[in-house]
């Protein structure tokens, strides 16, 4: 997997956030809007797309795109 | 894994009592528009029933919902020999809710009655329990009520659970026939994670005080008090969407079944996306998984009859082949597989 693929994924899930603001070095917090719920959509993306699952403590680690993507690499078998 | 098969229990009928009032969760101000819209999107709970100031009770839910069946079912009140009441909000802290119902509902002295505190996965543990007695002791006829009033313990300034959880109680008549189907159950459980799921204070260990009532902002769009409803969501999800799906793929091993040998996979109703990915993991068809979610929230013990009763109702005629899927507080999981044959489903109740 790389990350272009796991960004495009990630937009698909929420509608509201704009196309090209996403990249690598976007902090996650910093999103407009971002709340538990969007955390969820996350979780749930990880599962369905990658088969792994992420842990709330672990998730809340993740400051940016890029520690959220190396996060469900390393958690992948 | 608890494995195991109930001989000679026949399911005869569901009916399913809700409150009249509705509340919306496109009117629930306390998040702005596009947060409810996302919460509603991804929880896919629109709407939700719940008591507010009426008074009304479990048991008056439940009550309804037993009555009607009897009716529907034309069974004679003598020949109930087993009530099972699951909540987790009897009328009273003691005497049990489901000896108040066999006098209510006017049934023998002979009938035993005692109830199972469980939530989500509660109906799954009732059946085993009144099935497996059942054919113990051979008893005619059966009444397993199950639901909650959620409402009563989920405060408004808590998105996390004020807007997932809707009231509502169910009946199911069960009978000793031997010509029945076995149903086939598994059953589990993981104390670790009592907290995902809590309500703190109100029982022995952390008694009722002045304190248990005073709601506290603790960020992110979460105030409550102690003696409120509380939920880990992101505990809930992982839990869920990691043992359900296992558990059900070793009960279709254990049982040497597909996906394809059931008419319909009803699950608790948790929320949209969590049932989903519950779906998706195990393959089911979405035309095979039926969801009361948008209509009725998460209702607890009572998710599963009531999605039956207002998602199948009439196309449960004929033989149909279920298999029912309980999670959650606990936390408490199990699978149950069930075959039913013109199972009597009355339109459901409003109180």
């Amino acid at each position: 997997m790389d990350i272009k693929d796991f960004i495009k994924k990630f937009r698909a899930e929420f509608e509201d956030i704009p196309q090209g603001s996403i990249t690598p070095s976007t902090s996650i917090k910093d999103i407009e809007g971002w709340g538990s719920m969007h955390a969820l959509i996350v979780v749930a993306l990880a599962d369905t797309e990658y088969g792994v699952t992420i842990k709330g403590e672990e998730l809340k680690k993740a400051n940016t795109i890029q520690d959220l993507f190396n996060l469900i690499v390393s958690q992948q078998k | 894994m608890a494995f195991f098969s109930v001989e000679n229990i026949n399911l005869l009928g569901i009916a399913a009592a809700v409150p009249r009032n509705e509340i919306s969760n496109y009117d629930y101000d306390f998040l702005n528009e596009s947060e409810r819209k996302l919460l509603i999107k991804t929880t896919g709970i629109e709407k939700r029933r719940a008591v507010l100031n009426s008074g009304i009770t479990t048991t008056d839910l439940g009550m309804a919902a037993a009555e009607k069946l009897l009716k529907e079912t034309n069974t004679s009140k003598d020949d109930i020999g087993i009530l099972i009441f699951i909540s987790q909000t009897p009328d009273y802290l003691l005497p049990a809710s489901s000896i108040l119902l066999q006098n209510r509902l006017g049934l023998s002295k002979s009938c035993m009655a005692f109830d199972i505190n469980l939530g989500c996965s509660g109906y799954i543990y009732g059946l085993s329990v009144i099935g497996s007695l059942m054919n113990q002791a051979k008893i005619k006829k059966g009444l397993l009520i199950a639901g909650d009033i959620s409402s009563i313990s989920a405060v408004r300034e808590d998105k996390s659970v004020y807007p997932l959880f809707g009231d509502a109680a169910t009946a199911t008549m069960l009978e000793y026939n031997t010509q029945a189907d076995k149903m086939h159950f598994s059953l589990q459980n993981d104390g670790s994670g009592y907290e995902a799921i809590i309500v703190r204070e109100g029982g022995v260990r952390k008694p009722l005080t002045k304190e248990s009532f005073l709601i506290e902002d603790l960020g992110n769009g979460v105030s409550r008090a102690p003696r409120n409803l509380e939920l880990n969501g992101m505990d809930v999800f992982n839990f869920s969407v990691t043992e359900v799906p296992a558990n059900v793929i070793e009960f279709l091993r254990e049982t040497s079944t597909t996906v394809d040998s059931y008419d319909q996979f009803i699950m608790h109703q948790a929320n949209l996306l969590m049932n989903e990915t519950i779906r998706k993991k195990l393959k089911f068809p979405a035309e095979k998984v039926p969801y009361s979610l948008s209509k009725y929230g998460n209702t607890s013990s009572a998710s599963i009859p009531l999605t039956i009763v207002t998602e199948l109702g009439k196309k449960v005629s004929g033989n149909v082949s279920f298999l029912l899927s309980g999670f959650g507080v606990g936390l408490s999981w199990g699978t149950v597989s069930l075959k039913t044959h013109n199972l009597v489903c009355p339109q459901l109740i409003e109180l």
